[in-house]
């Protein structure tokens, strides 16, 4: 118990202000300087269909001090960002209640204001494709790609494309996918998910991506300077860009009464990529859709102050029809989302704005970083989200969570996240889908607890380590609590003992 | 006024201390206050796991304990919180539904039902931070949330702030979870460990002697983590304080 490692440098601070006795210890003997820069941790182990140890991958990541720490404070500072925001809108909890009362009515009208997005997209001379899933949703923008023998394809950034796969698809099939996002790029050339859905190379250190930009550019991997960094991937992506045959875009909003799309970047490669090429398809997912223009309004101003702290994206951008000569395509995507609309429970994860702000705020989020979750979603909404996709598979996310709440507090639509991961815990129980020494346990937690005589014949093995615990927490393969932490320190006596002692069992004072 | 003392299995177990100044602080005001002897636990720990069904047996034998007291008073917003927002397991009869209304945790009941306005016997001269549980703060409201854009407010403070000498200081992320989380702590036990710890230095570079909060159950998670990282913050429940502890 005594000998354990020593603690890494803080998430997010130094030491400095700490007491000196904090760096003494074992492992300061050990401990050598890292030669050249911290590697950067990986993600979860994907293992076929196995659940999810999101655990082990959170002790990697956590087992990198400089990548933790950064990760911490980058994504703290957006929390903080963001409460100014808030704290500058004075009905900011009346536009989160408008933004959450907006899509209760959508979500519930929905076959409604699809089709009139529909007719009215069709009216502007866009075309409108409907996927039920992932793969008819690759089918289809591939088929349009074929149709018009287009070879590269340059993006924005889309969650959507992520969950259906469909950049490894367009590879497989010949096309050349490039994103224009800088941060999704990134994630590209390293053959990597995002890990977050606004930032999605967040988890990374500027010496990352030099060793990134080196590998598959050629650049000096030893240039960590922000600015030439990004100049050199302007330098190396434009080309492709002016270049390209086609382009696309994911969606924030459908607005159904005007037949319109709205993508918000800060970057403009949106712009970028539905404007160079003539032909601009976009990716949405049904839940996308908003009734009016007026309606988009509440979430512009919501979107960015809860994701960035920013009052606005750079560009808000509305594109009607196609460009003269050029086309126009929309794929919806259901890919399960009627499905989830249908789950009592966890319907109302479909009002996701994939703000990102639930991730910026879980303190299991900063100190996991995004990619431990192993799913195209990570952090809170993630743990709601993923056991609709695949319900074993992503069966331990859920527990990923200290249900602590901020990220319903943080959410811009109101969606009630931690308790919907204490819902999903239910459902999984449920549905044999926890480990089953969990459930046993559980189990006989529950009868222990239920028999007073049994419970208080539990606790007086006073000489023994269970003594230290309860036995319900104890009574595990391994005792885990002393890896990062001391035992509480045990009384002579317990409460019990002492009322019973001084108070006698009628509660009387002797 | 009769009322229920339920006593959350872990303060039982390893922080009696806790259980008899919340007696002793109750009885200062008049309140004939019960100790039920049959009570066990709130069925938290089986629940926050999912397993609703193993909790139901545990919760009706709470029920059975607690149903014939006007109020029923908790040191632990977290367990407290459980029993009034979570008790889903056992059928809802008139029982269940008025133990659960009547549920406080003890900063709750202190100011919000006794509306007490001093603490003549307490007097804590040390620089103090105090800590929120998290469903104490976000499921029971006994404070503003720094996420929320609302008034600010906060019962443990008001409290606190009626005892002489004591110096409420600020910690850099004061609404951030330490990570103790239930099962959590156990089953998740490395970022546990490491939330506790962050908070442990953001809570020793604050310059407090003490850390205070109305829940032994992130107490004893953080002085766990404190002890560890060889921080000589010490950690006090409220309940202590407030029943004139002196360090």
């Amino acid at each position: 118990m005594s000998q354990q490692q020593k603690p890494d440098t803080p998430a997010g601070r130094t030491n400095e202000g700490a007491p000196a006795n904090l760096t003494h210890g074992a492992g300061a003997s050990v401990t050598m300087p890292a030669r050249g820069p911290e590697p950067q941790p990986r993600g979860a182990v994907i293992r076929g269909n196995h659940p999810i140890d999101q655990a082990e991958a959170a002790k990697r990541f956590m087992a990198a001090p400089e990548h933790l720490a950064m990760h911490d404070q980058r994504l703290w500072d957006l929390r903080q960002k963001r409460d100014r925001q808030k704290d500058q809108i004075e009905e900011w909890e009346e536009l989160r209640q408008l933004a959450s009362d907006i899509k209760t009515h959508t979500l519930t009208h929905l076959d409604t204001y699809l089709e009139m997005f529909e007719k009215n997209a069709k009216a502007n001379g866009v075309h409108v494709h409907w996927a039920k899933d992932a793969a008819e949703h690759n089918a289809i923008v591939l088929e349009i790609l074929r149709s018009k023998n287009a070879k590269r394809l340059i993006k924005s950034k889309s969650m959507l494309t992520e969950e259906c796969g469909f950049r490894e698809y367009a590879g497989e099939h010949g096309i050349e996918v490039v994103e224009t996002d800088l941060g999704e790029r990134i994630q590209q050339l390293d053959d990597e998910a995002p890990s977050h859905v606004v930032v999605p190379a967040v988890h990374k250190l500027r010496t990352d991506v030099a060793a990134v930009f080196a590998r598959t550019m050629g650049t000096d991997p030893n240039d960590c300077e922000v600015t030439h960094l990004a100049e050199e991937q302007r330098d190396h992506t434009r080309p492709l860009i002016l270049s390209a045959d086609a382009g696309m875009t994911g969606c924030n909003y459908a607005v159904a009464e005007t037949g319109s799309v709205v993508v918000c970047t800060n970057e403009g490669n949106a712009d970028l990529s539905a404007n160079t090429t003539g032909l601009h398809i976009v990716s949405a997912g049904i839940e996308k859709i908003i009734p009016k223009l007026e309606d988009a309004a509440v979430f512009v101003r919501m979107l960015s102050r809860s994701a960035l702290g920013s009052p606005i994206t750079q560009y808000t951008s509305h594109f009607r029809g196609p460009r003269k000569g050029g086309e126009m395509h929309i794929v919806f995507v259901d890919n399960g989302r009627t499905d989830r609309l249908g789950l009592e429970k966890f319907w109302t994860s479909l009002k996701c704005i994939r703000c990102g702000a639930c991730m910026n705020t879980c303190p299991v989020f900063r100190r996991s970083g995004g990619l431990s979750y192993g799913a195209t979603y990570a952090g809170p909404i993630g743990l709601i989200i993923d056991p609709t996709f695949n319900r074993h598979k992503y069966s331990t996310l859920p527990f990923s969570s200290t249900m602590n709440g901020s990220c319903t507090n943080v959410c811009p639509v109101k969606i009630n996240i931690h308790e919907q991961i204490a819902d999903w815990r239910r459902v999984l129980s449920e549905n044999h889908e926890i480990p089953a020494f969990k459930k046993s346990m559980m189990k006989a937690a529950g009868m222990l607890l239920a028999s007073p005589k049994l419970y208080r014949a539990s606790l007086p093995v006073a000489d023994s380590a269970l003594r230290h615990l309860p036995r319900f927490i104890v009574y595990n393969r391994m005792n885990t609590w002393t890896r990062g932490r001391e035992m509480p320190h045990v009384p002579k006596e317990t409460f019990h003992q002492w009322y019973k002692k001084n108070r006698g069992k009628k509660g009387k004072k002797s | 006024m009769r009322v229920g003392l339920f006593v959350p299995c872990y303060v039982d177990a390893f922080h009696p201390e806790v259980g008899q100044a919340t007696l002793e602080l109750l009885e200062r005001f008049g309140v004939e206050v019960d100790y039920p002897f049959d009570q066990t636990c709130c069925g938290q720990p089986m629940t926050n796991t999912g397993c609703h069904e193993e909790s139901r047996a545990t919760e009706e034998l709470f029920v059975r304990n607690f149903s014939q007291y006007d109020y029923i008073v908790g040191p632990s917003g977290s367990c407290v919180n459980h029993v009034r927002h979570n008790f889903d397991a056992p059928e809802q009869t008139d029982d269940v539904k008025q133990v659960r209304a009547r549920s406080y945790e003890l900063v709750e009941f202190l100011h919000d039902i006794l509306k007490v306005d001093a603490f003549p016997w307490a007097e804590f001269p040390h620089k103090v931070t105090l800590h929120n549980n998290c469903n104490a703060l976000r499921g029971l409201n006994i404070a503003s949330m720094t996420e929320l854009r609302e008034k600010q407010y906060s019962k443990p403070r008001d409290l606190l702030e009626k005892v002489k000498g004591l110096e409420l200081v600020p910690i850099t992320r004061p609404d951030e979870c330490c990570g103790f989380g239930g099962t959590f702590s156990v089953f998740e036990e490395a970022v546990s460990a490491r939330m506790g710890q962050d908070k442990a230095r953001d809570q020793a570079r604050s310059g407090a002697e003490y850390v205070t909060s109305s829940d032994s159950s992130c107490l004893m998670h953080q002085g766990g983590c404190a002890e560890r990282l060889g921080l000589p913050t010490k950690y006090i429940h409220i309940s202590q304080i407030l029943n004139g502890a002196r360090a």
